[in-house]
């Protein structure tokens, strides 16, 4: 137990949760407009299809934005400070994550860096977090 | 009489103290804000047909409370710009004849939590599932996330961004009822603690006790109230997203901008004729977004403009007067305190009066960039 929430998969965001158990980024995409999107849900945000399909993204992304957070949450309590940073994927959609194996400062952490999408076990789910593109060994 | 140009607001008040209020259940609050801004108008209680508060405690329990029986209620509740909301559709209500008195009430207690709700951590919802999970702890690391993009976009520094609690921190030392009314500098914002980098403490809000209320109706009736009545000259409301991670672009509020244009276009007024503003600041970085997209400023340009003093006493641009969410008071949902210092101040009762102001405009936040509303308030008719 890490004291850390657990994400509850919901029958729309499954395969998702599906794909990082499978240690796979999986994306959707509008069969009609071909945009693809984040957060998982049966619906295409840009046209209102339905007509919308599963693909695994390369895991690839750049850092947006983040901040590194000094009051930790309930269970974060050994992490802090700790960066909260939102990426944005290769494939266009941004998230949230967490930034690994990296030192969470402002100088080792420079927007539109390149990271790497990595799995932490969480409780019954594996959460995406991004490292750099070639972890230290 | 086009659009809301017929509606007043006609009484308008706080809880008698703000701060730390242990005595005072949230409740309470309401119903200390709502007395008060209905004795503002020189009604009774009776004189009420229409009520609008935020879910918690809600409109129901508010109306029950004070023994009103509403023919009109309006539960919205969308985060801290909700009593902007509630004004715009109480403004419609009127106009329809739904409602010929409303009451919009705000009462929080934010710091002591006398009678609050209980905070529940989410782990289905899309926030749930996609964002607590990374540590998030409240809109200190969620409302805070996008100002590095825009820094690194625009070149705004972390200076510009201190002066920001500086200037708001310059009109709270002219208002005895200010929470923080000491003077600082950009040193000493930026010795205090980082709570969330690049944000200090000083360049976050308080948290507070305390509430509010409004008393709007027909402008048919704008001679008949002790008070100058104040006119909602236009109204507009937006949403963007309930994720900050979701944001279309972390340098510029959507709905900030949206709610804007909609309230400028309703009122006919450009940001020339504004005399006073108000945007909320629950972080020092909202006036620079909310100055960009109302038409202020252009994109990139509000940090230097609030730096180079535009917007504190004496600039040509008075901004958050009260001392703002960063000084005055912050319960958790501001938009009725911005609201209030709008009106004292078209009335001119403002404890930093600004000179014979004819337009105030309020733009109120809820949520992290979530939702927006902005009011055109008017000395006169328009």
């Amino acid at each position: 137990m890490t004291g850390k929430p657990v994400p509850v998969p919901t029958p729309e965001t499954q395969p998702f949760w599906d794909g990082c158990a499978a240690g796979e980024l999986r994306l959707q995409r509008c069969a009609d407009c071909g945009r693809p999107y984040f957060y998982p849900r049966p619906v295409c945000p840009a046209c209102g299809s339905r007509d919308v399909v599963w693909f695994t993204a390369s895991g690839r992304a750049t850092l947006y934005s983040y901040v590194i957070n000094h009051r930790p949450a309930p269970g974060f309590e050994d992490d802090a400070p700790y960066a909260i940073a939102v990426v944005e994927l290769d494939e266009g959609p941004r998230m949230m994550t967490s930034i690994v194996g990296l030192p969470a400062t402002p100088e080792a952490l420079e927007l539109d860096m390149p990271l790497q999408v990595q799995f932490e076990r969480r409780g019954d789910v594996s959460l995406p977090v991004f490292g750099p593109l070639a972890p230290a060994r | 009489m086009t659009g809301t140009r017929g509606v007043i607001i006609a009484g308008a008040a706080e809880t008698d103290r703000l701060g730390r209020l242990p005595d005072h259940s949230t409740l309470q609050l309401h119903v200390e804000g709502a007395l008060n801004a209905v004795a503002d108008a020189g009604l009774s209680l009776r004189d009420i047909d229409g009520i609008a508060t935020v879910s918690a405690p809600g409109p129901v329990q508010v109306a029950h409370a004070l023994g009103i029986t509403p023919r009109w209620i309006d539960g919205t509740g969308v985060g801290g710009t909700s009593f902007l909301l509630h004004v715009r559709h109480a403004a419609a209500a009127i106009r329809a004849g739904y409602a010929r008195t409303v009451l919009i009430t705000h009462g929080e207690s934010g710091r002591s939590r006398i009678g609050a709700s209980r905070y529940r951590m989410e782990t289905s919802s899309p926030v749930g599932q996609f964002e607590v999970p990374y540590g998030v702890f409240g809109p200190t690391t969620t409302f805070t996330i996008p100002v590095l993009r825009y820094m690194k976009e625009f070149g705004l520094t972390h200076e510009q961004l201190a002066y920001v609690a500086v200037a708001q921190r310059r009109w709270a030392a002219k208002n005895p009822r200010a929470a923080y009314r000491d003077p600082v500098t950009v040193e000493d914002v930026l010795a205090s603690r980082i709570v969330a980098y690049p944000f200090h403490l000083l360049e976050c809000c308080l948290v507070t006790d305390g509430g509010g209320a409004l008393v709007v109706t027909s402008a048919e009736r704008a001679g008949d109230f002790p008070k100058p009545a104040v006119w909602v000259l236009g109204t507009g409301e937006s949403s963007e997203t309930p994720m900050i991670s979701q944001m279309a672009d972390f340098t510029e509020s959507q709905a900030f901008r949206l709610a804007g244009r909609s309230a400028f276009a309703e009122a006919r007024i450009g940001t020339a004729d504004v005399d006073h503003l108000m945007i909320y600041d629950a972080f020092a970085h909202v006036p620079i977004y909310g100055l960009e997209a109302l038409g202020f400023c252009a994109r990139g340009e509000a940090g230097p403009f609030i730096a180079d003093g535009n917007t504190e006493p004496g600039g040509s641009l008075p901004l958050n007067t009260n001392g703002g969410g960063l000084s005055y008071t912050h319960t958790g949902m501001y938009g009725m305190f911005a609201i209030q210092e709008g009106v004292r101040q078209l009335r001119g009762e403002a404890a930093a009066q600004v000179a014979s102001p004819q337009i105030s405009v309020i733009l109120g936040n809820g949520g992290m960039f979530a939702t927006a509303g902005v009011l055109v308030l008017g000395r006169q008719p328009g």
